[in-house]
């Protein structure tokens, strides 16, 4: 079993997302612990990406405050090789397909063995192109997470199949964003993901209540949230660490009663 | 020339989310289909010839070859076409392939505008909802086609993220389609982004060189030495290279936009620049920094203002098959008023980049030689800008 499945190891899981270096890497890594003291079972740490163009506006802008702030690859490696010697949760990677192909693919999967990544999220990589990165992350033990969408139908299956860590199912046509409400049958699609493998499940796009996230990990094994997060680090930048933790807090209560 | 999943050599590719892969696929199915029926290619080239005023031109451009003194040269006039630019004949095809398949809705990029009021001008004529994706700064720099795209019946949305030039407008069709897939078709306007695009649209874009063949057999009795085209993303080029691929004497030459020169950080020439990378659902060549960010490009011209190739350019430069040669603001500008002034022929400030190069490459090629220019497009658009380059202020 991968590291990564420790998430979902206690009960039903609650993954929060942040943009790395959004103000500043010093922000992230105490936000990041303070998210691990607060009940998250998994973290995604965005790389910052110059034009990630599955993200929604709240997302977006903390790319370009990250990047502004003269984030890089490196530094934010530099800053997980720092939280690994007291943050022992599953950490998971959140970037875009250039990000990791311009370092050179098998450099940046040695690097996150080296410094303790669990998993790679690279939401522009489908299952027909995964052969670039799937085999070069397995020898270095990264899982390389798939995702399901409400229009993957007929190739839930063939995803499922080969699903390594846990499998990110998208509520909801469209960019990451808070949404008011899902209208995704997400029971039905879990179903179709369930019916062909034993890896977990959780769904994120769009979650940022309690109610919300309750519900959605009631169908799955856990909620994964992005927007709602990132918005909170815009509103109070530096000083966001208490905000968050608060807010994860709740949110890790919600889905512990699902 | 393709194989699984659009691979041009290396590069081409499908990366996107797993949201779009459903589209691409469909749109694949029903290209697939619609390539082999008879029917819908007749009524293409029914809207191609009575609609978009197909053929266009091949003009012999007499005062310029004894100007220059060398080379012959023929101008391939797609600046002729309704709508003033080759961007007319991927978008008939793509719109009423999008028909066929049921969509009711399109939606485009646009970079000078050229390909935005081509698709503005197809929903009109095919009754069909259209919103276009400009960058701010282009709805600036080209207000004239922003007006036309709107008179047209379309809605023209600025895009303010990044730099808020073409790259950007793009981005936003991708998060766009991602939102409303079924009723939407993304009519790309360039050779790129995922498979199937790179391809149909260049095959929708080959009509060009399939002309320039025929009508040079008649006017010449041979084939072209060169053929010269400029290229942002590269369906013109595409366009008039493709019926020359296997005419190995033929020499395909595409004039990148080098912006205020390739050893500056104002340019938008990505074969001379770029390096290899994964963006906009395709592997190619991308203007980028060492940790893979796009870079912020720059070009006088908003249509060639792109950070990235199409993948069969990338691979026709991997061969060699094709040269990618920079031309920068200043050679395109000059070029622009050059062509006017000896042929009164005002082209379009992308294809003025093919014009700069044609003019330092025929006076070194014999008098028996023969260069193709593909006119792109029409400069009307372009006059305001051009005057303030050369510091005239002047209203639309």
């Amino acid at each position: 079993m991968s590291n990564t499945r420790k998430a979902f190891a206690n009960g039903k899981a609650f993954i929060p997302f942040i943009t790395c270096g959004d103000p500043d890497l010093e922000t992230t890594a105490k936000v990041v612990r303070a998210m691990a003291a607060a009940g998250a079972d998994l973290i995604e740490l965005g790389v910052p990406f110059s034009d990630p163009t599955a993200e929604g506006p709240v997302i977006m802008e903390a790319n370009v405050r990250a990047l502004s702030a003269g984030t890089t690859t490196d530094k934010v490696f530099d800053m997980v090789r720092d939280l690994r010697k007291d943050v022992t949760i599953p950490l998971a990677f959140m970037t875009y397909a250039n990000v990791v192909f311009s370092y050179g693919t098998e450099k940046f999967a040695s690097i996150c063995a080296e410094i303790g990544m669990d998993a790679v999220i690279l939401p522009d990589v489908p299952f027909e192109e995964k052969e670039d990165f799937a085999p070069i992350f397995r020898k270095y033990g990264i899982d390389l997470v798939s995702l399901i969408a409400p229009t993957s139908a007929e190739r839930i299956a063939m995803i499922a199949k080969e699903a390594e860590g846990f499998i990110y199912i998208v509520s909801s046509l469209g960019v990451t964003g808070v949404r008011n409400e899902i209208t995704t049958d997400i029971g039905a699609l879990v179903e179709q993901v369930r019916a062909n493998t034993k890896t977990p499940c959780a769904v994120g796009f769009g979650i940022s209540k309690p109610e919300q996230a309750r519900k959605m990990a009631g169908f799955s094994d856990g909620a994964i949230v992005g927007s709602a997060i990132v918005r909170l680090m815009a509103q109070y930048g530096r000083d966001a660490a208490p905000h968050v933790a608060e807010y994860v807090k709740q949110m890790k209560d919600a889905v512990r009663e699902a | 020339m393709t194989n699984m999943n659009g691979r041009f050599g290396v590069h081409g590719g499908q990366y996107i989310p797993e949201t779009l892969m459903k589209a691409v696929i469909e749109l694949e199915e029903a290209y697939n289909h619609y390539k082999a029926d008879p029917e819908f290619q007749a009524e293409l080239t029914g809207l191609l010839n009575d609609y978009g005023g197909r053929p266009s031109r091949l003009y012999y451009a007499k005062k310029m070859t004894e100007d220059l003194g060398g080379a012959k040269i023929y101008l391939k006039r797609e600046d002729l076409n309704h709508t003033g630019a080759h961007k007319i004949n991927n978008v008939l095809g793509q719109a009423l392939l999008a028909k066929k398949m049921g969509k009711t809705r399109l939606i485009a990029e646009t970079g000078a505008g050229q390909h935005g009021v081509a698709t503005a001008t197809a929903a009109a004529l095919m009754g069909m909802e259209c919103v276009v994706y400009m960058g701010k700064e282009d709805t600036i720099r080209q207000a004239l086609n922003v007006y036309r795209m709107k008179l047209l019946g379309s809605t023209v949305v600025p895009v303010t993220t990044g730099t808020g030039t073409l790259k950007d407008a793009c981005s936003a069709c991708f998060r766009e389609w991602t939102n409303r897939i079924d009723d939407t078709h993304y009519c790309l306007g360039s050779v790129m982004g995922p498979h199937p695009f790179p391809t149909i649209v260049r095959d929708f874009q080959a009509v060009i060189s399939k002309e320039i063949k025929e009508q040079l057999m008649e006017k010449e009795g041979r084939l072209p030495d060169v053929v010269l085209a400029c290229v942002g993303g590269g369906s013109n080029a595409i366009g008039a290279f493709y019926h020359f691929l296997e005419d190995k004497s033929v020499r395909l030459i595409g004039c990148e936009a080098a912006g205020r020169g390739v050893d500056t950080a104002e340019t938008a020439a990505t074969i001379a620049t770029g390096r290899l990378g994964i963006f906009h659902g395709m592997k190619s060549y991308f203007c980028q920094d060492q940790y893979g960010q796009i870079a912020p490009v720059y070009s006088i011209s908003a249509g060639l203002d792109y950070p990235g190739i199409g993948p069969e350019h990338a691979m026709l430069h991997d061969t060699g098959r094709a040269e990618y040669v920079p031309v920068t603001d200043d050679e395109a500008v000059n070029a622009f008023e050059y062509l006017s002034r000896t042929e009164g022929i005002i082209p379009a400030i992308e294809s003025a980049h093919a014009v700069a190069h044609a003019m330092k490459l025929a006076p070194t090629m014999d008098r028996d030689k023969i260069i193709v220019i593909n006119i792109s497009g029409r400069g009307d658009k372009d006059c305001a800008a051009i005057a303030r380059y050369r510091g005239e202020d002047i209203y639309e």
